[in-house]
């Protein structure tokens, strides 16, 4: 073979190769995923046995701490309106974690509820970079 | 003063303006007298943007709470320290802070390029002009940070008191030096681009200043690692998160063009590839700027709604666009004077490890903007976890390791069996001997990434140590130093060469930290009351007894109540340490809760209590809502009393204050269980060693030389010369 064509080959075979890779990045990308949903729409379309990103605020008067760190609280729509549903949660609790803060927590169909995964609370804090708020 | 800092902004981005018409005119038309105009353009930038700067930060210290921003980011009762640091806590500040720091950095750069390649430097100011501009208008017309509220509120809502850590003084500063300093070597490729001078003068002067900016970058990135491995709930010193995914997609392309460029300097090769790395590691820069600021993606770094997503994505386009533009146009001037000699060589090692960093960052890239992808794909928003990015970073760590120790012994052009054994003999042995003591020391099941990641280390300790003992050996022999003196001379002779090897030393040191840390790292959420104990991983951890503080503020954050409890750790009846966990209760502006409760209604941050050895870190922490979770019933009861109070106003918050103070009293006599979280982490330690030893390595490769240029210049003519007498 001419270096030329060498070189022809090796390109296809390099440039096929990183296709491919990357197609497997793509598919797993989407069946490792979990679907980001508001409290409205995952009482709407929650199917046991799957997991969900909820995002949400925390409802007022709903958190309880119970023993053995169990923590039970309401998410409604950030937007307001609709209906809230009701996490079990345990593992640690992000500082912010208070009444009306937005938080973003996995869970899925099981209880009364929805059981969050163990430790998988994030919390948004609305102070940083947003706008004014009422001192 | 707020007039002056708003005629400070609009007169910085008029003279950034003025800076690149008078550059490009200079440029075009050949008139020194504009060019240097435009050079003088950037340090007047420099000096306008620090009164601004100052005049912010003044208002911060002296709580002018007439300033809108330091109302909504300061107090009087935040401590000074954490005001001063407040500036950049706020969307405005934090801009002023990015643009000032901008300034700050082009200035040093034109002013160390003043009198050098005078065809391109032109053309680069007018881009870091360009960039002053964008965010001086960002500031003049989207977010001034001198808006004024009158009458001025007698005081603010504070800064975050999760934001009141000492990194906050040094980890944003660091991370924006970092992002404004990529801006320098995307200045200079483009006007070398435009002036078709991509010569061995600009290579010099570009690959120091990206090893600038990824040192810069690095040591944000690492700062803030440092962070959020103390705070609870940040994920650990790493999480996948947006924003920390965009600080390093940047560093990675920044990596690959620090060893591709090594291939053009030395063998003419590659260079539509590193133009294009220095341009897209830049413009991934400014894409992490933008993802903190937009609002579009989700992260913990909490964005509230935002205006500024708009501008940055014009920005975007324009520096892609140019930047896909310049390439293309520019195609003849950056064709490759020589053809890959072998696979196996070192040019083959530094572009596997290209393909490997520049593969990582888009698994990254991917990863961090799926939800972006998923929704405009599938019509709703998904999220990859921490596991998807494992599932692909892992591997591609560990052959980057690996290549890190493969790298500086191969030789260039051509590797033959002769010296591949003379080189890798020793390392392989070395592998191999850690796979053996690794059967013995840990399950290998467990973790077979961990196991193969500790070879590779292994590995590359070996290759380097055998580097510098040769090194060594024939300085010794040709010199007449003595022996410590012998290794310093030989690593000043070729700063850049050991420096590199340095900082793959410390690459490999801050991965075994990760792995070991990342696979039997040991963490219990309990509940304990004083007197109960945990064993996590060999540690007995006993809750010995509580502690409170009220006003007195041991940590110097401004929390009004501190709780906590003091944490004997044993092992095998021997004492080990012992920690001291808080949890810190801030103040609730808005009263909602109650007289009593809304002393320490607001926020709430636990203190973790660490141990840090070589071996092992150990840490506890208490669980801040599940404490006040619990004293919520007598904090109502004190709240009921005040209220029910007839007396007048200051009465009841004298009587307020002695009711906390009371149920203070309380925690310590009856204390109510509280959640802990306790921790064991191996080896955790060394990840900022090696992190350390990599910015010792930095720092040993970026120094200057005396007589560098010359030598890189000395060595392209050389390489020019030998290609013209072969052809």
């Amino acid at each position: 073979m001419n270096p030329g064509r060498k070189r022809q080959v090796r390109l296809v075979v390099s440039l096929t190769l990183a296709v491919l890779l990357a197609g497997g990045l793509i598919y797993t990308s989407f069946s490792a995923a979990d679907e980001a949903l508001t409290p409205t729409q995952l009482l709407a379309q929650a199917r046991p046995g799957t997991e969900y990103e909820l995002t949400g605020t925390v409802v007022s008067g709903s958190v309880r701490h119970l023993a053995n760190g169990v923590l039970d609280f309401r998410l409604a729509d950030r937007a307001g309106g609709g209906r809230s549903v009701p996490v079990r949660y345990t593992g640690a609790v992000p500082d912010p974690f208070r009444v009306g803060r937005e938080l973003i927590v996995t869970v899925s169909k099981g209880g009364a509820g929805f059981v969050a995964q163990s430790g998988s609370m994030v919390t948004k804090c609305p102070s940083k970079y947003s706008p004014a708020k009422s001192a | 003063m707020a007039v002056v800092g708003r005629a400070a902004l609009i007169l910085a981005l008029l003279t950034a303006l003025f800076g690149i018409g008078a550059s490009l005119y200079g440029a075009r038309r050949g008139r020194r007298e504009w060019v240097d105009a435009g050079r003088r353009s950037v340090y007047a930038l420099l000096a306008i943007l620090s009164v601004a700067f100052a005049i912010l930060e003044l208002a911060f210290i002296n709580n002018d709470f007439a300033y809108n921003t330091v109302a909504n980011n300061s107090s009087i009762t935040t401590p000074l320290f954490y005001r001063a640091a407040a500036m950049w806590g706020s969307q405005e500040g934090s801009l002023l802070l990015w643009v000032w720091l901008l300034s700050l950095w082009s200035s040093l750069a034109v002013f160390v390029t003043r009198n050098r390649m005078r065809e391109i430097v032109p053309y680069a100011v007018s881009v870091l002009l360009g960039f002053g501009a964008f965010f001086s208008s960002l500031l003049v017309f989207f977010a001034t940070p001198f808006a004024l509220t009158s009458p001025a509120p007698v005081n603010g809502a504070g800064l975050d008191p999760l934001l009141r850590n000492p990194s906050m003084m040094i980890h944003p500063p660091m991370l924006y030096s970092g992002y404004t300093f990529f801006t320098i070597p995307f200045a200079f490729a483009v006007g070398a681009l435009i002036t078709r001078r991509v010569d061995a003068e600009w290579i010099q002067v570009t690959r120091r200043f990206a090893l600038a900016s990824w040192l810069f970058l690095g040591l944000g990135i690492l700062l803030g690692a440092r962070w959020a491995y103390y705070e609870i709930g940040w994920g650990g010193y790493w999480g996948w998160d947006a924003v920390e995914n965009a600080a390093l997609m940047p560093w990675l392309i920044s990596t690959a063009f620090l060893h591709s460029v090594m291939i053009q300097e030395k063998r003419g090769m590659l260079k539509i590839w590193n133009a294009s790395l220095v341009l897209g590691a830049s413009t991934l820069a400014i894409v992490g700027t933008f993802l903190v600021r937009s609002g579009v993606l989700n992260s913990i770094h909490a964005f509230g709604a935002s205006t500024l997503g708009v501008p940055f994505v014009i920005l975007i386009s324009a520096m892609v666009a140019g930047s896909i533009y310049l390439v293309v146009s520019r195609r003849q001037v950056l064709r490759s004077e020589h053809r890959l000699d072998s696979l196996f060589s070192r040019e083959a090692a530094f572009m596997l490890n290209n393909v490997l960093l520049v593969g990582l960052t888009f698994v990254i890239f991917w990863g961090t903007f799926f939800p972006l992808i998923s929704g405009a794909i599938t019509g709703t928003e998904s999220e990859v976890g921490a596991p998807w990015f494992d599932r692909y970073t892992v591997p591609l760590a560990l052959m980057l390791v690996l290549l890190s120790g493969i790298g500086p012994v191969i030789p260039w052009r051509r590797a033959t069996l002769a010296n591949a054994r003379r080189n890798f003999t020793l390392p392989l042995l070395a592998a191999l001997a850690m796979l053996v003591a690794s059967f013995t020391l840990i399950p290998i099941s467990s973790s077979p990434a961990t196991v193969a990641l500790f070879c590779c280390a292994v590995f590359v300790f070996a290759a380097v140590g055998q580097e510098f003992w040769r090194g060594w050996r024939v300085r010794r022999a040709t010199s007449s130093d003595t022996p410590p003196g012998a290794l310093l001379s030989m690593v000043r002779r070729n700063r850049r060469r050991y420096g590199g090897y340095i900082v793959h030393v410390g690459v490999a040191v801050l991965f075994v930290g990760v792995a070991a840390s990342a696979t039997f790292q040991r963490s219990h959420y309990v509940e304990l009351k004083p007197g109960q104990s945990d064993v996590v991983a060999g540690y007995t951890m006993k809750v010995v007894r509580p502690t409170a503080a009220i006003v007195t503020d041991p940590t110097s954050t401004g929390a009004l109540l501190t709780l906590g409890a003091i944490v004997r750790v044993s092992r095998s009846g021997h004492y080990v340490t012992t920690l001291h966990p808080t949890a810190e209760f801030f103040p609730d502006p808005s009263g909602a809760e109650g007289p009593v409760g809304s002393l320490i209604g607001g926020d709430s941050v636990s203190e973790l209590s660490l141990d840090s050895s070589f071996r092992r870190d150990i840490s506890a922490a208490i669980d801040a809502p599940s404490v006040q979770g619990a004293l919520q019933g007598e904090i109502n009861r004190a709240n009921f009393l005040v209220n029910s109070d007839k007396a007048g106003p200051k009465a009841r918050v004298d009587l307020s204050y002695l009711l906390l103070a009371a149920i203070a009293h309380g925690y310590l006599t009856h204390t109510p269980a509280a959640q802990f979280k306790l921790t064991s982490s191996p080896l955790v330690m060394w990840l900022w060693v090696g992190a350390l030893i990599v910015f010792a390595g930095g720092l040993t490769a970026i120094w200057p030389t005396g007589g560098a240029t010359a030598r890189v210049r000395a060595r392209y003519f050389a390489r020019v010369a030998q290609d013209l007498g072969r052809a």
